[in-house]
């Protein structure tokens, strides 16, 4: 498991390149160094590769060229099962196991490594609350809650087995904007306890600024400009600039893309 | 003489023969849940094998029944004893079912399901048993449906090449130009079919109740 101590880099890309099968190139050199304890957010439009980026950390996808290191090491080099298992993954509209119910869903991790049922009960119960979920909810299956519950408990999932990294892909995305807004200021806290390395790809500007310690924003493929929220606003950056312009003129820029 | 009276009479030997008739159905799905499900596995992550596999299951079923019985008569070890044709051909029918509904199960469960659990670090073989396998169970179970009701209507076939069954009547029957004796053969078969259906719809109800209900509210 990725270890969790507070300092250096937890996540690095080195000249990060990757092609599918027809040839088209989705990261053309990608360079970026996470921190540990930082929620760095990857923020680009449809296609500009973002999510791409996000499962080469956890091995979903093999770089064509260059490197991801996760703690010191090539994710070539770790083994991928371990490697996915001591990282957080939460995507949008959860990927809750229909079947499961909400304790087996959320056990699943630790269920894998081999811990035993009492403590996996505990440790469901525990997170159930830090998540804002009634006790009773964990004998219902996913069909029974709805996306906002069902978010939450992707977010438990994913942290079930108190992994030091959290990969999240738009986990908000396809919420109503007044869930969004709850379940955004609800992960603000639980960052700010939890101190975890995060890496969060959206589209919405606003809940990069909200969230963010850094902001990466990617297009066609390659990175931007990486900045704090505050930097990111004051940018001359022209493409940086056309992303503030576009929220600007818009009260609910995020509704017409999400999903 | 009316059909009633005529079943009555003949009680014993339509019990006989409808067991020996399951007992064919039963074994040759036995063989065919063991075969084709593996298979349409298989072809489920080899994609370059679909097409082939399927494409035999699919011939052997165009095969006429009769045909296929005949076909099978001069092969050693299974043309010497009729119920092992019999068991094999029809074993042969319901592979088609059961291959492509296993194959259709598994490649429709959710990708974004499977993803997050090879995400979470699940192995290929998690994935499978705890994933694919229990999403896919309604479709694959529904194809053991299908393939057990075709199965009871072509086992009547079997009579002609000796193996028993019901078939014996219909066979007799229509020698004889006696549609009593016709009638005691395909009702019972009739209500073997209905049976069957009904009793593995209700189990594939039971089974896919919750995520089917899943389904349906994520849209």
């Amino acid at each position: 498991m990725p270890n969790s101590s507070q300092d250096g880099v937890a996540i690095e890309f080195r000249d990060v390149r990757f092609r599918v099968g027809n040839g088209l190139e989705v990261l053309r050199g990608v360079t970026l160094q996470v921190e540990r304890g930082e929620t760095m957010i990857l923020l680009g439009r449809s296609g500009s590769g973002k999510t791409t980026l996000l499962k080469l950390v956890n091995a979903l996808h093999v770089p064509s060229e260059g490197e991801i290191l996760v703690d010191g090491k090539a994710t070539a080099k770790w083994d991928p099962i371990a490697l996915r298992r001591g990282i957080g993954y939460v995507i949008q509209e959860a990927g809750l196991f229909p079947h499961f119910t909400v304790a087996r869903n959320i056990g699943l991790v630790p269920r894998m490594l081999g811990w035993p049922d009492e403590k996996i009960a505990a440790r469901v119960n525990e997170l159930l609350e830090v998540v804002g979920l009634e006790k009773g909810m964990a004998e219902r299956y996913p069909n029974e809650l709805s996306g906002g519950q069902r978010q939450r408990v992707g977010v438990a999932r994913a942290l079930a087995a108190d992994p030091p990294i959290l990969l999240m892909d738009e986990p908000f995305g396809a919420l109503d904007a007044i869930t969004r807004d709850e379940l955004q200021r609800e992960f603000q806290d639980l960052q700010k306890r939890l101190q975890k390395t995060i890496v969060f790809v959206t589209h919405d500007l606003r809940e990069a600024m909200l969230l963010g310690s850094q902001i990466a924003l990617l297009e066609n493929g390659q990175l931007v400009t990486q900045l704090a929220p505050a930097e990111f606003r004051e940018s001359n950056d022209p493409r940086v600039q056309r992303y503030l312009r576009a929220f600007q003129d818009n009260f609910t820029p995020t509704d017409g893309d999400a999903r | 003489m009316n059909i009633l009276q005529f079943l009555h009479d003949n009680q014993q030997q339509i019990v006989e023969l409808t067991l020996e008739h399951l007992g064919m159905v039963a074994l040759a799905m036995l063989f065919a849940v063991l075969v084709g499900i593996p298979l349409g596995i298989l072809i489920s992550r080899r994609p370059a094998w679909d097409k082939p596999v399927l494409g035999t299951a699919n011939v052997i079923q165009t095969v006429p029944s009769l045909a296929l019985f005949g076909m099978l008569l001069p092969v050693p070890w299974i043309g010497a004893r009729a119920e092992r044709l019999a068991v094999l051909a029809l074993t042969m029918y319901a592979l088609l079912p059961l291959i492509r509904n296993t194959y259709a199960g598994i490649k429709g469960v959710d990708p974004m399901i499977i993803e997050a659990g090879r995400g979470m670090g699940m192995t290929d073989r998690q994935v499978l048993w705890q994933l694919q396998l229990p999403l896919a169970s309604g479709v694959i179970l529904a194809g053991v449906r299908v393939a057990t009701v075709i199965s009871v209507g072509l086992a009547t076939i079997a009579a002609a090449v000796g193996a028993g069954g019901l078939g014996e009547f219909i066979f007799r029957g229509l020698a004889s130009v006696n549609n009593q004796l016709i009638l005691a053969g395909a009702i019972p078969a009739a209500l073997l079919a209905l049976l069957a259906d009904v009793s593995l719809g209700w189990i594939e109800k039971r089974l896919t109740r919750q995520t089917h209900a899943a389904e349906v509210a994520v849209g």
